[in-house]
């Protein structure tokens, strides 16, 4: 059967209730911003990007939402799963992970997961095209 | 504060969640103390079928005929004209499509050239079927803001090209004007269904005006010997705060629902003009003049006639006075303490318990689950809480802006609501918004 219940995990509640990493930031290195307040989401996503003996490091990400209790919490994870890594690794986190980092999220929230996802690959490209 | 401290901790331990003020009471209210106690009976004593003969079917009969008197009563009309039915949903339903298929019907009837409507598997056949009916098909006024279950079942008779169907928009108050009504009006109008009072923005319909223009527009039919029109409302929100007297609403029929004034869910009613040509929709056993089959939901029945006699014991000026004060008291503070926000729908022409915002830059869902974690119930417009994933309608056809329904709360009160609850809720909404706006890209930069 499917699950079409709009109720959060506990771990959904906990970074909606508490985000972490919420703001911006002087001089991000990349921003990605995705969706549409028409839509209901707005994701901004910043990253700082330092090189370490040749590789490109994600050092630090902020984030600010506009939308539901689940954009709010998949762009907060994301910003703690990103962080410290690599860029190339950093891209391997898939929008399954972050549903997976935060107790599974309703399906009809499922979009939010692949809108978080969206605005690392655009935070990122951004970066590229600067860099 | 110290008293709120309490009230806190003696609230979690009852529920294991922290419940401090219902402000959704247009979802659903609570049963009324009297109410459970006037139903229970017929749940294990008195639970015979009404249908039945003997002494227990008797018993049932009599609370059933009793309950149709008392809510005759609270709408000024014949217990004659009052079918039960399962709640507002069915009663639109029953309205909007009865008046159809028996208008369908009665078309075909009143032509010699063509037999009287054939039963085919026990079903009368709509308009469509019949080869002479085809030519002609009734035209229905709505309007953009009535509740889904007036707007999919009228969807529905234009899909399966039953009716033509004329959705009137409202004004920037979210007000159906009466002179759009008129202008509807064609020759082939056979029904006119615009809501009481709108639930979700809680703007008060000119249903009265509405139905004088319509008795107008009949009497000069009637002289031509034209088609009349039926005038439906759905008056699930207005029981309680509004005048329901059908007579002095020049209405055909009206839709009332229980779980919205202190009975249960599940049970309903309609209002049906004596002489008003209905089919059914529901067949089987006969029961409630055969306008809806199935076994009556005594004990449903029994709570509904229970709770539109507590409302005719308290008077409605009493009723109206105690609300509106409470929500001129909410609405003026949240729009002079909070910035940027704004009230939907019209100020004046406003149910007294209903109070609707614009929270600019913020989403509706993540309002609603920080008002929740802080024990505030409340709905919204936005797309977020609908499984549907489509912004309120209503906010829609009012404004046009999706960012509207989509930072759009509604707050609906009930009898037993405090200022003390009202307090609580403005101080908490002050964080929460804040909160938000702070997490929010779209924020303007206030520092």
């Amino acid at each position: 059967m499917k699950k079409i219940s709009i109720l959060y995990s506990k771990k959904v509640m906990k970074y909606f209730s508490h985000p972490r990493n919420m703001g911006t930031m002087k001089n991000p290195s990349g921003r990605g911003r995705v969706g549409n307040p028409v839509c209901g989401d707005l994701m901004e996503l910043q990253i700082k990007i330092e090189k370490k003996n040749g590789k490109e490091y994600i050092t630090n990400a902020k984030f600010q939402t506009f939308g539901c209790g689940a954009a709010i919490a998949t762009s907060s994870i994301l910003t703690e799963m990103i962080i410290s890594k690599e860029i190339s690794e950093a891209l391997k986190v898939s929008n399954k992970a972050i549903i997976k980092a935060l107790g599974g999220l309703p399906l009809n929230k499922k979009h939010c997961s692949v809108l978080a996802k969206e605005a690392l690959i655009r935070a990122i490209e951004d970066y590229k095209s600067r860099f | 504060m110290q008293a709120l401290r309490g009230g806190f901790k003696k609230n979690c331990q009852k529920g294991g969640r922290m419940k401090e003020a219902y402000l959704d009471y247009a979802a659903t209210a609570p049963v009324k103390k009297e109410v459970l106690a006037a139903m229970l009976p017929y749940l294990q004593d008195k639970f015979g079928n009404p249908s039945s003969i003997h002494s227990w079917g008797q018993e049932a009969r009599a609370a059933v005929d009793r309950s149709r008197r008392q809510v005759a009563d609270f709408l000024n009309c014949n217990q004659s004209e009052i079918i039960f039915t399962s709640g507002g949903t069915e009663a639109d339903n029953l309205a909007i499509i009865g008046i159809m298929r028996s208008f369908g019907a009665s078309f075909a009837l009143g032509h010699p050239s063509h037999p009287s409507p054939s039963l085919r598997s026990g079903h009368r056949r709509f308009a469509q079927d019949t080869p002479l009916a085809s030519k002609f098909i009734p035209h229905i006024i709505t309007s953009q803001i009535e509740h889904h279950a007036v707007l999919r079942t009228c969807q529905y008779l234009e899909k399966e090209k039953l009716a033509t169907v004329t959705y009137l928009e409202p004004n920037a108050e979210g007000i159906i004007e009466i002179e759009k009504v008129r202008k509807a009006i064609k020759e082939s109008t056979v029904l006119v269904s615009i809501m009481y009072i709108n639930n979700e923005v809680g703007t008060i319909q000119p249903i009265r005006e509405i139905g004088k223009i319509l008795e107008k527009e009949n009497h000069k039919r009637s002289a031509a010997s034209g088609q009349r029109i039926y005038f439906h409302t759905d008056a699930v929100q207005a029981a309680g705060y509004q005048k329901m007297d059908v007579k002095y609403l020049h209405v055909d029929l009206l839709t009332l629902s229980g779980h919205k004034i202190g009975a249960p869910k599940g049970i309903g009613a309609l209002f049906m003009k004596e002489k008003t040509p209905l089919g059914k929709i529901i067949f089987g056993g006969e029961q409630e003049m055969n306008f809806r089959s199935g076994t009556e939901n005594v004990p449903g029945i029994v709570a509904l006639g229970k709770a539109v006699q507590v409302l005719r014991n308290k008077k409605l000026e009493i009723r109206v006075k105690r609300a509106k004060m409470l929500s001129d008291y909410f609405i003026k503070r949240v729009l002079k303490e909070i910035p940027e926000v704004a009230l939907n729908g019209s100020i004046e022409l406003r149910s007294p318990n209903n109070a609707n915002f614009y929270f600019r830059y913020i989403e509706g869902e993540s309002i609603l689950l920080n008002l929740d974690l802080a024990g505030i119930a409340a709905s919204s417009g936005s797309a977020c809480t609908s499984l549907s994933l489509e912004p309120s309608h209503v906010l829609m056809a009012i404004y046009g802006e999706p960012e509207r329904a989509h930072g759009s709360v509604r707050f609906t009160l009930g009898e037993k609501t405090t200022t003390k609850e009202i307090d609580y809720t403005i101080r908490n909404l002050k964080l929460i918004v804040q909160k938000l706006r702070k997490i929010s890209p779209l924020t303007k930069k206030e520092k």
